[in-house]
């Protein structure tokens, strides 16, 4: 298959590969906040650590295999320590001061990476079929692409399992929806809460995972950029709705990488521009987001 | 016998406002014992100090001879003290059936029990059977309240509180409420009902206590407050 039509498949695979990306960050900020009313801007930093993670791995000679999954469990400490020492103190506390101490442990955690690591982009060895390209019906596909599409279904699918058919997931649901009743059923707040940043920490160190899969380089701010795409993709799908958060995250990638592929070059400049118009004109029509949480204005913990 | 519940000198600040002001009662295995008074009596606030939702400031809850006051709600809860919140508030995007089955979080043998007490509700409120993969915000407010005081006997406990299980609802659907409140406690379970209606709560309980103005002002059998003008001035504020 030729032309047009070839470009545009090829894109759409971008587009879902890259949105996929988006949607596992957004789902990661929005289970926090649809249970403890917290947007974690250090969510990026754990996108990094399990980029360090991949690189000191590739250094040491373990196979790719192996450092992923190493990768994301590393990512999945990191998010429950981060709760324990830097969140629980100030659980329960105004919003202001949750954001604040989110942004702290951004910058702390930056600024160690930048100092004890380096200030420079740092190559991460990946396997060489990642770079190779699977052609059908005319087409070529990314090999890269197809493993980030099919881990990013397989994480959406198990992890809506675990939400509607096990106890612990409608726990978590019924704490993001009213979290003193929640209690009441018995839920131990600490376990849901530590429960919810271990799952945020697995998105995230996924996420991590595909992101560098795609750049083959990690640098102390690389989950910057990202995260705060997620961010604007949980509040496009609308924030504290976990169905939204996936919804946001697909339509920002596919807001992003069309206006790449289809405005002409002296507009190219602008496509951020265009990009976040879009996501305002959508939230002008959808303020809530496309798909709100039931639990807007609700008492979080 | 050692009552079930004591209450002694239950004390709830919310900032400077003092809302419970040093409340004692008790309840004996098998009452149903009535809290009543006017809105902002302190009824609500008492029972939350109870399970612990809210803080309290002084006091002491001993509940089947242990002092569960200033316990986190999710221990107290697995003590087998449990409560069927104000405006009943059932996880409206989960099923039915999904809110009974966390109702069941406390059991010691939630392998063994989970199901039996699944069944034994569903054959308590059929309504509930009919409707079990339903999303419960889209039941009706009848329908909800049996789902919370259902979700609530899910964990088996020993002392129920209900706060304000009629609130909001059609007249005929507050007489199947009550009848379902004379039909557990017939099953063996001890119930503390805070009400707005004093006279259906005063028919099924067999003691009661007034309060005003976050303290209990007066006491006795349900014979004697309704015969007793002070249950009267309660409700209009006097003193």
């Amino acid at each position: 298959m030729e032309g047009d039509f070839g470009i545009f498949v090829q894109q759409t695979v971008n587009a879902i590969s890259l949105g996929g990306t988006y949607a596992l960050l957004a789902l990661g900020l929005a289970i926090i906040f649809s249970i403890m009313g917290m947007i974690n801007f250090a969510h990026g930093e754990l996108m990094t650590i399990t980029g360090y993670t991949l690189m000191y791995c590739g250094l040491s000679g373990i196979p790719f295999y192996i450092a992923a999954p190493l990768a994301v469990m590393v990512a999945v400490g990191s998010a429950v320590l981060m709760e324990r020492i830097a969140f629980r103190p100030v659980r329960g506390g105004s919003a202001a001061s949750m954001l604040v101490t989110s942004f702290a442990v951004a910058i702390i955690l930056q600024t160690l990476f930048q100092n004890l690591i380096s200030t420079r982009s740092q190559a991460v060895i990946l396997p060489d079929v990642f770079a190779q390209s699977v052609h059908f019906f005319g087409l070529s596909i990314g090999v890269n692409q197809i493993l980030s599409i099919t881990l990013t279904v397989t994480i959406l699918i198990a992890l809506n399992w675990f939400l509607r058919k096990t106890i612990l997931g409608m726990a978590m649901r019924a704490a993001a929806e009213d979290f003193s009743v929640a209690r009441l059923m018995g839920v131990r707040a600490n376990a849901v809460i530590a429960g919810a940043f271990a799952i945020s920490g697995a998105l995230a160190g996924a996420a991590g995972v595909l992101w560098v899969a795609q750049r083959a380089s990690v640098d102390p701010l690389m989950g910057f950029v990202p995260v705060l795409k997620a961010f604007i993709a949980a509040i496009l799908g609308g924030l504290g709705s976990l169905t939204g958060a996936v919804a946001g995250g697909f339509a920002l990638g596919f807001i992003e990488i069309y206006l790449a592929a289809y405005l002409p070059d002296n507009i190219q400049p602008y496509k951020e521009a265009l990009a976040l118009g879009a996501v305002i004109a959508l939230l002008l029509v959808r303020p809530n987001g496309l798909i709100p949480a039931v639990t807007i204005g609700r008492e979080k913990v | 016998m050692n009552a079930l519940l004591q209450v002694d000198g239950l004390c709830v600040h919310y900032g400077a406002v003092e809302a419970v002001r040093g409340v004692d009662f008790s309840i004996n295995e098998g009452e149903i014992v009535a809290l009543l008074g006017a809105n902002g009596a302190g009824k609500s606030s008492t029972l939350n100090a109870m399970v612990g939702l809210v803080p309290r400031s002084s006091g002491s809850v001993v509940f089947a001879g242990k002092d569960i006051a200033g316990k986190p709600t999710e221990s107290i809860v697995r003590h087998g003290m449990t409560l069927t919140p104000e405006g009943r508030r059932v996880f409206g995007s989960l099923t039915t059936e999904e809110n009974l089955l966390l109702g069941s979080l406390p059991l010691d043998n939630p392998a063994i029990d989970r199901s039996r007490n699944l069944e034994r509700m569903y054959q308590l409120f059929p309504i509930l059977s009919e409707r079990r993969n339903q999303i419960s915000g889209t039941l009706s407010g009848g329908q909800q309240q049996m789902l919370a005081i259902a979700r609530s006997l899910m964990s088996s406990p020993r002392l129920l509180l209900l706060d304000e299980p009629s609130l909001g609802l059609a007249p005929q659907i507050v007489d199947t409420i009550f009848e379902q409140i004379v039909e557990l406690r017939n099953a063996g379970i001890t119930i503390l009902l805070v009400e707005q209606n004093v006279a259906m709560s005063l028919d099924v309980a067999d003691r009661g206590y007034i309060m005003a103005s976050g303290t209990v002002v007066t006491q006795g059998t349900s014979k004697e407050l309704s015969s007793s003008s002070v249950v009267e001035q309660a409700y209009l504020g006097h003193e």
